[in-house]
This record gives structure tokens, sequence and C-alpha cells, in this order.
């Protein structure tokens, strides 16, 4: 029996996939909470489906390293939004290492939003779905978690913590009836990836939306590469010895 | 990243449960160590318009230490033995002292907690809280007339020290209060003096609830201790058949070696259940927590003959009399993911034999039968919200489903009618079901009174919980 989700946190949704996934939300019926930085991009996300929406669509502007925010915007949203059952953590940036250039504030940065963030957002909602024995967390992790890689060190330290960190909520809240659902992507056509040269099998965000909350409403507390194929290519990259990985300019 | 320093923005959640499992919240939770903490976390809690409710050892079985969305103030560092008068048997503790931690402290000196719960994890605190009785509350009353003075800490910080004597109304108020005028902060209580570390047990096989009945009422005058277990699957000519234990204190002169066993080395629980250890007893009741496995439990209860000497009783430790609820560690996950919820009804003297009648009847006919029933006596006590009242109360264990919980709702909706009509009470560590109606016809004027002095101690209503939420006590 797939899981409906009528009342959803979408932390990250002014743009990409979790702008995405805020769309199709609405699209089926569920009172979605969309959080962004900006607030103007947030607005042209949120316009349209308050236009055709059949619960409330709230938007907050928000900065997730702002941690200390959290907690109480959280119960201030669970009550605007009449409950919970689905938080959506899809924030995130990535920024290219250069040669030769150590900007380790960059990096921490990265940390903060892709990873910490994430620490705090998805604990609150945990507790919440723990303590009422049902909830779905969806984290959009990436298969850049996979290893760590010279063109994108904070990235991939980034999304590494984050696929780490759901695993471990997962299995703190899997058998209190919580659905934990890491979602690591390939390439999707997002600002993230427009300055990259070489993006195989890349798909849309709205696909990658559409496969993502389909892969959660199965329930089952989920970890999935997206699409799927790509799971072939992580276990290579997972079983490269690193005498070769660090060879590759990748 | 780091924290602001406010409870809201970065004291840890955490999710507490009823001990019944049946019923969980959400808090921000903190652990003082220090009493002297108290006035400035509730002058934080104040300032962040947060609802401040305390926690021990979470014993309680429904919501009454649960408090959603508020602060929960873990009282269990709170737990200094400030004094102890080994000649008087005269305590003073923290509120997070447990009822364990007095029997030890006091046991090896000759003296024992006059009254005791089922189990000995509770706090002081709670026991307090929630005025909680023990198997001779008959006799002995509840916890709360063996405490002679409180100190309480208000949302104001300030402190009170509450006796008899001292603002006896505000005393009245706080014991049985349900943590909801402040924090006790220090109990001073009497022990009771004991020669010996064991009890003489004699068991009695009765029946009927009448049997029942009878043979409580000619053990009263001179049994220290009287229980009763009641077989809930039994119906028609055995409705309310069981088992009664009467316990004795024993002298020097009954016991010759009971000074021995004051040593609180001897006190322990068995190590293992017939041969299986103690700790995973509760997975094997897990198979066995069914309609037709505890009607199996029950019978053999029933029927296999006690392990007796020649006069038909035996020596039991206190220890081993007193928490027969801490046997089975964990015994309470036996019932699975969905919890239980206990409900104890407390009916006065003149209608209990008709009205304990018709509440097991009122379980027989719906279906639903309580998987351990224990009965017991009482007497009246001074506390506002107490449950004490001259007569007898029956304690039931219903397992919860959570996808079908509605016939356990309408079962205790009329069970709670039954006991209305009879002029009876309810019990707040264990209730989880009653509503503010239910609850303002059970205490009447007790609970105008309480609420008087709510309001002049606690005017913006700081201290809140879940259980005084629902049944609007303050």
């Amino acid at each position: 029996m797939a899981l409906r989700f009528q009342h959803a946190i979408v932390v990250g949704a002014s743009s990409g996939i979790g702008a995405a996934i805020a769309r199709e939300l609405a699209a089926s019926g569920a009172a979605v909470a969309l959080l962004g930085r900006r607030a103007d991009e947030l607005e042209r996300v949120a316009a349209p489906l308050r236009a055709s929406a059949r619960a409330p669509i709230v938007t907050v502007v928000h900065d997730v390293t702002a941690v200390d925010t959290v907690p109480a915007l959280f119960e201030r949203l669970v009550g605007e939004l009449g409950g919970l059952d689905l938080l959506v953590y899809a924030a995130g940036q990535q920024v290219m290492a250069e040669e030769g250039v150590w900007d380790f504030a960059r990096d921490l940065t990265m940390l903060d939003v892709n990873a910490a963030g994430a620490i705090v957002w998805t604990s609150v909602a945990a507790a919440r779905f723990e303590a009422r024995r049902a909830g779905t967390i969806l984290g959009l992790s990436s298969i850049a978690g996979e290893r760590g890689r010279r063109t994108m060190p904070g990235y991939t330290t980034s999304k590494a913590a984050l696929t780490t960190w759901l695993e471990a909520l997962r299995n703190r809240v899997s058998r209190s009836g919580v659905n934990v659902v890491t979602i690591k992507p390939g390439y999707v056509d997002t600002a993230l990836t427009r300055d990259l040269a070489f993006k195989p099998m890349m798909i849309s965000a709205g696909r990658a939306a559409a496969i993502a909350l389909a892969t959660a409403r199965r329930g089952g507390s989920p970890s999935a590469f997206v699409p799927a194929r790509w799971w072939l290519v992580a276990m290579m990259l997972r079983h490269l010895p690193s005498r070769v990985f660090r060879r590759l300019n990748f | 990243m780091a924290g602001s320093g406010t409870l809201r923005a970065s004291a840890p959640w955490r999710v507490l449960d009823g001990f019944g499992g049946s019923r969980r919240a959400v808090s921000r939770h903190v652990r003082p160590s220090e009493t002297a903490e108290l006035p400035g976390l509730f002058a934080r809690a104040i300032e962040e318009r947060l609802a401040v409710s305390f926690r021990g050892s979470g014993r309680s079985y429904g919501d009454a230490s649960l408090n959603e969305g508020g602060l929960a103030i873990d009282v269990r560092g709170l737990n200094r033995v400030l004094a102890f008068d080994p000649g008087a048997g005269v305590a003073e503790v923290e509120p997070g002292v447990t009822i364990e931690d007095l029997w030890r402290l006091g046991l090896p000196r000759g003296w024992w907690p006059s009254v005791v719960p089922g189990t000995m994890f509770p706090t002081v605190g709670g026991c307090v809280a929630m005025n909680v009785h023990g198997k001779n509350c008959f006799r002995a009353g509840p916890f709360g007339d063996h405490v002679t003075e409180l100190d309480l800490v208000t949302g104001d910080g300030a402190l009170r020290t509450l006796s008899r004597e001292r603002e006896p109304e505000i005393f009245r108020a706080t014991v049985a209060g349900l943590g909801l005028l402040g924090a006790v902060t220090r109990v001073k209580l009497r022990l009771h003096r004991v020669e010996g570390g064991r009890l003489r047990v004699h068991p009695l096989r009765v029946r009927n609830l009448s049997e029942m009945f009878d043979a409580f009422a000619s053990r009263l005058a001179k049994a220290d201790y009287l229980v009763g277990w009641i077989d809930g699957f039994a119906g028609g000519g055995s409705l309310g058949r069981g088992l009664v234990h009467e316990a004795n204190y024993q002298g020097a002169a009954e016991d010759p070696q009971g000074a021995e066993w004051l040593a609180v080395e001897r006190q322990g629980l068995p190590p293992s259940i017939m041969g299986v250890p103690r700790s995973i007893v509760w997975r094997f009741m897990r198979l066995l927590a069914s309609d037709p496995g505890m009607r199996l439990v029950n019978a053999a209860k029933y029927h296999l003959p006690e392990r007796l000497g020649g006069d038909g009783s035996f020596l039991e430790t206190h220890v081993a009399f007193a928490f027969l609820l801490d046997y089975v560690p964990n015994w309470r996950l036996a019932y699975g993911d969905d919890g239980f919820i206990q409900y104890q009804v407390f009916l006065p003297d003149a209608t209990a034999r008709a009205g304990m009648a018709e509440v097991l009847e009122c379980c027989r006919r719906r279906g639903i039968v309580t998987y351990l029933g224990v009965f017991k006596r009482h007497r009246p006590d001074e506390f506002l919200l107490s449950h004490g009242l001259d007569g007898w109360s029956l304690a039931m264990d219903f397992p919860v489903s959570r996808r079908d919980r509605a016939p356990l709702d309408r079962l205790t909706a009329e069970l709670t009618g039954i006991v209305l009509a009879a002029g009876g009470r309810f019990y707040a560590a264990k209730d989880s079901v009653l509503d503010a109606e239910a609850f303002a016809r059970a205490y009447g004027e007790r609970l105008e009174q309480f609420r008087a002095i709510k309001r002049r101690l606690d005017p913006g209503g700081l201290f809140q919980s879940d259980l005084s939420r629902r049944l609007a006590i303050a």
C-alpha cells in the first residue's frame, strides 16, 4: 500500500529537485511548506502552486545554516500545515575546487548547507515521527558521496556525510515505523550541473523528483540511486582501487 | 553554528513514553544536576513560553509525565540523600532518589520504606506527585501519609517549606499534585521499623469475588500487607476468582534469622525464573501476550500450588514480596510496540461488591479481559487529587491495538460510567483514557480547591503535562 503525503515540508524548494518535489506534492493535493534562501525564487515556484492548490501552500525564507532557528520553525510549520507526514531535505550547494586553490571556508559552508542543516531538520522530524510511529524523511544525497573526488572535495565529503547520517537515522527509527529515504541521483539538469562538461545519463529535475517521491511512497526505508542504473556505476566506483582512482581527472 | 543558548533553539528533543507504551510525546529535555538550577530553568521557560513538566523514572503508565512541545525536566540527576537519621528512621532526600535507593539506605539499619509501589524504580518525587500506594494501603495509607515535610520551588523561583503545620493547604495540594505546582526539591519522610528482612506470606485461593471480599475483610485488622490477584478470564460462578496474599512483618521471635536478611545482598531478586535468565523472560511473555495465552497464564496461576511450609505460609524477602513488577525486566515490552493501558478503578466500600462485579462482567461482555487484575483495599487521605478513598480498587492491564483502538475506548468509557455512578475515583499515575468531565465528576470540590491553589502559586500556568491538559486540571 503506497504512502500518501498530505502535509509536507520541503527544505530547499526554491530550485532544482526540491522545487520539482514541491510542485508534484502540491499537484497531488498535499499541504506544502516551501523553504529556501531566496525569496524571489521561492515565490516563482510557489505562486503557480497557490493558484491551483487544494491545500495550503506556505513559503518561508530560511537559511539552513541558521540552525538555531530550525526547531521553532519546524514546530510553527507543523502547526500551520495541520500535521506532518513528509520532510524533504533538498538544500544543497556544489562548488568545484580549482587546481591549487584551498578554499576551506567555502568547503565548510558546503558541509553546513548539505550536511549540518540536514542533521538538524531531520532530527526534529525524526523525533516527531518516532513518537507517532509514522512519517517519512526524504534526504537528497548524491552518487557523489560514494567517493572523495579531486574535483569536488567539499561536495563529495558533505554528501558522504549526508548519506551516512541518513543511514544512521534509518537504523535508529525504521523499527519505529519511520520511513527514511535516501535518494542518490546521478547527473540532474539543475543549476548544480550547469557548468559541468561531462554529464552522462542526465535526467530532468522533474524526472528525478518523480522517481524520488515514487520511491518514498513505497515505504520500507529505501536507499536508491536515481535513475537506478547508477547503482552499477556506483558499485564500480566504490571498488576501484585508490591507486587507480587517484589518477582519474574525475 | 553554536547554539544561541535558548531552550527552544538548542535543548535536545526527546521522545518520552508513558510506561504503558501507548502514549508518547516529544519534549525539549534538560537534566539538571543541582536543585539550584531550577529557578533559572523556570525563568528561561517562562521567557520562551515553554510549558514545564517533571519526569522521573517514567513509571506513570499514561501521560502524566509527558509534555508535548514543552520542556521536560528530568529530575533523576537530583538524587542526593540529604540526611538520614538511623535512630528515628527519617530520611531527607532530593526528588530523584528512587525507592530502590531508599530501601538500600534503610534496610541494613532496620528501616523499610513505609509505602512502596509494585516496582522499586520510581523516584520519590514521582511517588509524592502521584501519592502512590502499596500493598499495605488499607493500613499504612498512601505515600504522602509518611511525608512530614517538603520543599516546593514554584515558577517564580521561591522556595516554600510545606508540612501539616506550615501552609498545610499547599502541602495537601502538592502531594498528589501531579507536579503541577512546581518542583519538589526536598522530601522528608518516615520509614518503617523492621526487625528482620523477611515477611511471612500466607497465600489463599478464593473461588469468586465474594470470597475475595470476605478474605480481605477477615484479615484487614491484623495483616500488614494484603493484595488480591484476580483471574479476569473466569466468569459465571467463578467471576472474580483469584489469590489473596497476606504478608506480615516478623519480629525477632517469629523469624530468628530475620536480622541476617536485612543485608542488601540477601534481598536480591532471583537471577532466573524457571531456568530462564530474567533479562530475556519478556520475550517468552510476548509469545503469551494474547487472549488465549493470558487465559492459560491466569488459569495456571490460579491452579498451581505455591511453595508452602507446614502451616501454609512461607518466608519471603521484602524486595521479593514488594516488587513483583521488577521480576521481569522490560515486561512491558511483552505487549508489543502498541503497548497497553492500565486502568484502575476505585469504588467506595458501600458500592464496591456490586460495582466490582459489574466491572468484571462488563469486561467479559465486551470480550476485553484484563491480562492482570490486582485488587486492594484503600483508606481515605487528606490530599486533594489523591485516589485514596474508603473503599477498594481493581487495577487492570489491557493490551492496545493502534489499528483498532475503538473497542477498548468504548469499554473504558463504560467502566468509567460505572465508577462515576458508584461514587468512585481514578488514579492519575495509571490513567490515559479519562476526559475532563469524568475527572471533574470524580473529584468535584477537591478539584476546585486544587485549581484555586494552582492559580495562586502558578498564575501563568507554567507547569503542565499532557495529562493536565487532557483532564483540564489547570
